[in-house]
């Protein structure tokens, strides 16, 4: 019961829904960046939604099963095949034990999630079998899959075919993407220009956006408020005294490149945070490609939460049309 | 004589040669064979080769240096 892996991909990872908890100890969330898709996935081939499954980014990985399962793909458009022929994602898929899946160059979106029936029953770490490479803890000894890899399973058949979420059901951004953005805590370190600036501006995805942080370059450089900077600033004036980072925030260094946090952030430091991405928007950062236009959206606090709402409206369908 | 497409098998930047003070990987004319560096490309704060996956001849080069490409883009063609 379990998957060999014949070819790991780039960077793929097991993740699960994440490992929260120990932020305050440096210890990052960690966990899918798409968690929608992730949460598909699992539902898909009959799992819990937090069950573990693989993250394979930009680039898909050839696995073997071993035993008969269920195995389900969603978030990107990456084709899939199934020795070799080709299978539809967002929908539950029957395995022969022995039969092989791989996959085609990506189209859109960034990043897949392979759900398999029973999960991938790694030990947990924390709580949690997600992947926090730069720690090097979870997954397969704190590791992106590697080939020549047996990853545990759990090992029941599963629903077989026939399950599928709706195509208007699932989530993917647009092009350019937009995210939403609460300002705050430090949005008064620039100044009213600089502020209108960042949401007019178009901003593309820099090839450097990871796991850690997705990190957009293109707009205009900003300017900030003058002041003396405190004691234990920095003295660049995109520098705070230490502060607590929160999952989403949007750090500027040096006032060019917004960077936003992501599920393996550090917790903190000393850059100011101009706001942050609203939590419905997070998992769409996870499905940006390099270079891929992006527009940031003020909104307030009422329409962040009823956008966590709606999101949650929409996991209640997802779950309702898969009963 | 057929040609063929090299693709890319990752979005990111792609780079003709190992460093800006080194000569491209391949110009117009070399010959290919399966397992040849090809190119880099750059994504999240790494570098990956391309390798050419067939033999042939280069053509010419579809995508520029340092430009931004998505995966599955052609990246030269060759002569097989």
């Amino acid at each position: 019961m379990g998957i060999k892996v014949h070819n790991p991909g780039l960077a793929t990872t097991i993740q699960d829904l994440g490992r929260p908890g120990y932020f305050h100890l440096g210890i990052p969330i960690s966990g899918a960046m798409d968690r929608f898709a992730m949460r598909a996935a699992n539902m898909l081939v009959g799992n819990d939604e937090g069950a573990a499954g693989l993250e394979a980014v930009f680039m898909g990985p050839e696995l073997e099963f071993t035993s008969d399962c269920t195995v389900a793909v969603c978030g990107a458009d990456m084709p899939i095949k199934l020795d070799g022929e080709e299978r539809a994602g967002w929908s539950s898929i029957a395995v022969k034990a022995g039969q092989v899946l791989s996959f085609d160059f990506l189209k859109t979106g960034a990043r897949i999630y392979i759900a398999v029936s029973g999960g991938i029953t790694v030990p947990e770490y924390l709580g949690s079998r997600s992947t926090y490479a730069i720690g090097a803890l979870g997954g397969v000894d704190g590791r992106p899959i590697a080939a020549g890899d047996d990853l545990p399973t759990g090992g029941d058949a599963g629903p077989g075919d026939g399950r599928g979420v709706p195509e208007n059901l699932r989530r993917a951004p647009g092009n350019p993407a937009e995210l939403r953005v609460l300002p705050g805590l430090y949005w008064h370190r620039i100044t009213d220009q600089a502020g209108r600036n960042f949401f007019e501006d178009e901003w593309k995805v820099a090839p450097e956006a990871d796991r850690m942080g997705y990190r957009f370059r293109g707009g205009r450089p900003m300017e900030f408020v003058e002041r003396k900077q405190p004691f234990g600033a920095g003295s660049d004036p995109s520098n705070i005294v230490d502060g607590c980072y929160s999952y989403g925030s949007i750090q500027v260094p040096g006032g060019t490149e917004p960077i936003v946090l992501h599920r393996d952030a550090v917790s903190g430091g000393g850059y100011f945070m101009l706001g942050t991405v609203i939590s419905a928007d997070m998992d769409l950062i996870g499905q940006l490609q390099p270079h891929t236009p992006s527009k940031f959206v003020k909104v307030d606090m009422e329409t962040a939460l009823q956008a966590r709402r709606d999101r949650h409206a929409l996991l209640d369908q997802v779950r309702a049309a898969l009963d | 004589m057929a040609t063929e497409h090299i693709q890319s098998p990752l979005p990111g930047t792609f780079y003709r040669r190992p460093s800006p003070e080194e000569p491209p990987y391949k110009s117009e004319g070399d010959s290919v064979a399966p397992g040849d560096v090809i190119g880099l490309i750059e994504v999240m704060k790494s570098f990956h080769e391309v390798k050419a996956d067939k033999a042939g001849k280069v053509v010419r080069f579809i995508a520029e240096n340092e430009e931004a490409i998505m995966a599955g883009a052609p990246l030269l063609e060759i002569e097989v």
